[in-house]
């Protein structure tokens, strides 16, 4: 008896909790309240915190910061600016460049024929299809770094050292990218509208362009930031392939930063060129994230 | 989505023979993709196998071999009476990514239990997952410059720490303990956001009466969770920590640019993909890249398979979940 009253005393309790939110609230929620929100705002600045001192001390001269710490930001950032993209030792201008270029062919790539290749999977039947399927599911998560002798030397023998091909086609055949797609199309690419397609005429390939390819977009447009961010941050494969100067990618210019005698560097200098790095990435991400953070939980798979 | 993923392919399987005349099509789409693979990764993968049957190294400006060797290159690499042996590597990386992911799963587990939480009903979570996802797309080589220029001896820690105690810079980048510290706190930032939102889409999907029917037996809210919703998560749970390992192995970036590619002090935090790189970079050994890479591969391998029947459990469970009804 006792225990029903008990778990009827519970049960009213779970209502009251749920029709009035504010009103009748245990002072120990209020408490659990209060704990998550300091814990997660220490950590909310602890993210924030590093990006904070980049952004101050990029804008501040460098005996300004070899004198001493300072949580406001300088008025240096223009000069700053200027120096660093006049630094003839690490050329920043052709660096952002070089990405820009490299990062936006490899997410057009890998988008476009990675999500060919997962609408071929998902829409015509054909032997081998389910081998194909699986196959790729497993070298999913197998990084390129364990053959990257091979496709060294296989650059070297072919005289693709210090081209962008090597950086740039490989995208074409993106495992995670194809992994994805074909889950956004379970979900969102019906048959009919294909077979519907055929009966008025279009081609396959036309039908694939012209009226999957929209359909597809929110998955395409997610991909697409990834990718991008992706080969904007790939430092090991660009590092063994890249040797002309003017060639080089943002993060080898800043691994050069680093090997290069520290103390002879402007510091303002180099916290602008780590801000030029980073700060790209971050603008385009707090406009989108919420299409990323989106992207992210639906698909589940990422590098 | 599962649902509609079925409902989307019974169709195909109905109307097989009525597109049986497309299915060239099929093999023309896929054709670039199983180029590119083939020859961008198959190739080279195959090639790097070979290479590690051999002695083919570069010595001043002439190359030695290629001669074959069989498993002499195996051998050589767990040599222990070198400095970089695959056993230290080995530890090294995983020390430090133990030290990360360690907090990492504590924190984003608590996070997403939060987020996910209908007593608790926090605000700002938009916010907040933002903000946490953030490092994760931050280029780790500059993160790592920037991590660097803020603890070197002369950065702004020191002069605060040379401001408040008035005595000497502490020199992060001499002792090991600090290095692999900074290291795994990196690696942390860059992750538990990630790994918060891939457990909060897990925790989601638990039925909210299995908790509430917890709730009206009497059970307490940490029973509910050590119990309930983490032994429902844990196929995810699974997969996050295979991935994050698989990911770890790979630790390069921060670890090459924090210390100058020496991974100083004393090759004490030099990682697995930093060796492969000196390996083919500067030194020229291939034959001993080639057999770093072949046992990487192995390990990775081994790790995918795992990763791989978790899909297809997931897979097969919701189609026979589908087909009970």
């Amino acid at each position: 008896m006792a225990k029903k009253e008990k778990v009827l005393e519970h049960t009213s309790a779970l209502q009251q909790n749920r029709t009035d939110p504010d009103m009748k609230v245990k002072p120990t929620l209020i408490i659990h309240r209060i704990i998550c929100y300091i814990v997660l705002v220490f950590f909310s600045i602890l993210c924030l915190f590093f990006f904070y001192i980049l952004l101050v001390n990029a804008s501040r001269s460098h005996y300004d910061i070899m004198s001493g710490f300072s949580f406001l930001p300088g008025n240096q950032f223009i000069n700053n600016f200027q120096s660093a993209i006049s630094n003839t030792t690490i050329p920043v201008v052709n660096g952002v460049i070089n990405s820009l270029i490299i990062a936006t062919c490899t997410a057009v790539l890998s988008i476009y024929f990675s999500a060919m290749t997962a609408y071929a999977i998902h829409v015509y039947d054909f032997k081998g299809k389910k081998f194909i399927f699986n196959f790729i599911l497993l070298i999913m998560t197998i990084p390129t770094q364990v053959s990257a002798l091979g496709f060294f030397s296989m650059c070297t023998d072919w005289g693709l050292r210090d081209t962008y091909i090597p950086l740039i086609v490989p995208a074409i055949a993106a495992p995670a990218v194809f992994f994805f797609m074909i889950q956004y199309m379970k979900s969102s690419l019906p048959i009919d509208i294909i077979e519907a397609a055929r009966i008025d005429g279009s081609g396959e390939f036309r039908t694939f362009n012209t009226i999957v390819l929209p359909m597809l977009k929110p998955a395409l447009a997610v991909q697409a930031i990834f990718s991008f961010v992706a080969s904007w941050n790939n430092y090991f494969l660009p590092a063994l392939i890249i040797d002309t100067s003017t060639k080089k990618t943002m993060p080898i210019m800043i691994a050069q930063l680093r090997s290069a005698d520290f103390l002879k560097f402007d510091m303002g200098q180099v916290y602008m060129f780590i801000f030029i790095a980073i700060i790209p990435v971050i603008i385009v991400y707090f406009c989108l994230s919420k299409f990323i953070i989106a992207g992210v939980s639906l698909g589940g798979v990422k590098e | 989505m599962a649902q509609a993923a079925n409902a989307g392919s019974a169709p195909v399987k109905a109307r097989k023979g009525q597109i049986g005349k497309y299915k060239k099509w099929g093999y023309i789409f896929m054709l670039p993709f199983t180029l590119v693979f083939l020859v961008f990764q198959a190739w080279p993968l195959i090639q790097t196998f070979y290479y590690s049957m051999f002695k083919y190294f570069k010595s001043g400006l002439s190359w030695v071999g290629p001669e074959f060797v069989g498993f002499d290159n195996f051998v050589a690499i767990f040599d222990m009476s070198k400095g970089s042996n695959i056993l230290v590597l080995t530890w090294n990386t995983l020390i430090m990514w133990v030290l990360g992911f360690v907090p990492q799963i504590i924190i984003s587990l608590l996070f997403a239990y939060w987020f996910t939480n209908v007593r608790l009903r926090l605000r700002c979570l938009g916010f907040f997952k933002t903000v946490m996802y953030m490092p994760n797309l931050i280029m780790a080589s500059a993160f790592a410059m920037l991590i660097f220029s803020i603890f070197s001896d002369i950065g702004p820690i020191n002069e605060l720490i040379k401001h408040t105690t008035g005595g000497e810079a502490f020199r992060f980048l001499s002792y090991t303990g600090s290095t692999m510290g900074l290291v795994a706190f990196m690696n942390f930032i860059m992750w538990f956001g990630n790994t918060t939102i891939l457990l909060m889409a897990a925790m989601m999907g638990i039925n909210e009466s299995v908790i509430e029917a917890a709730e009206i037996d009497g059970a307490s809210s940490s029973q509910i969770f050590w119990r309930i919703t983490l032994s429902l998560i844990r196929p995810i749970l699974v997969y996050v920590m295979i991935t994050s390992l698989i990911g770890g192995l790979q630790m390069f970036d921060v670890p090459q640019i924090l210390t100058n590619g020496q991974g100083s002090p004393n090759n004490t935090t030099k990682t697995l993909i930093m060796y492969l790189n000196e390996q083919i970079g500067t030194s020229k050994n291939y034959g001993m890249a080639g057999a770093l890479s072949v046992i990487i591969f192995i390990v990775c391998a081994a790790l995918s398979l795992v990763v791989y029947y978790f899909f297809a459990a997931d897979r097969s469970n919701k189609k026979s979940k589908k087909g009970g009804k």
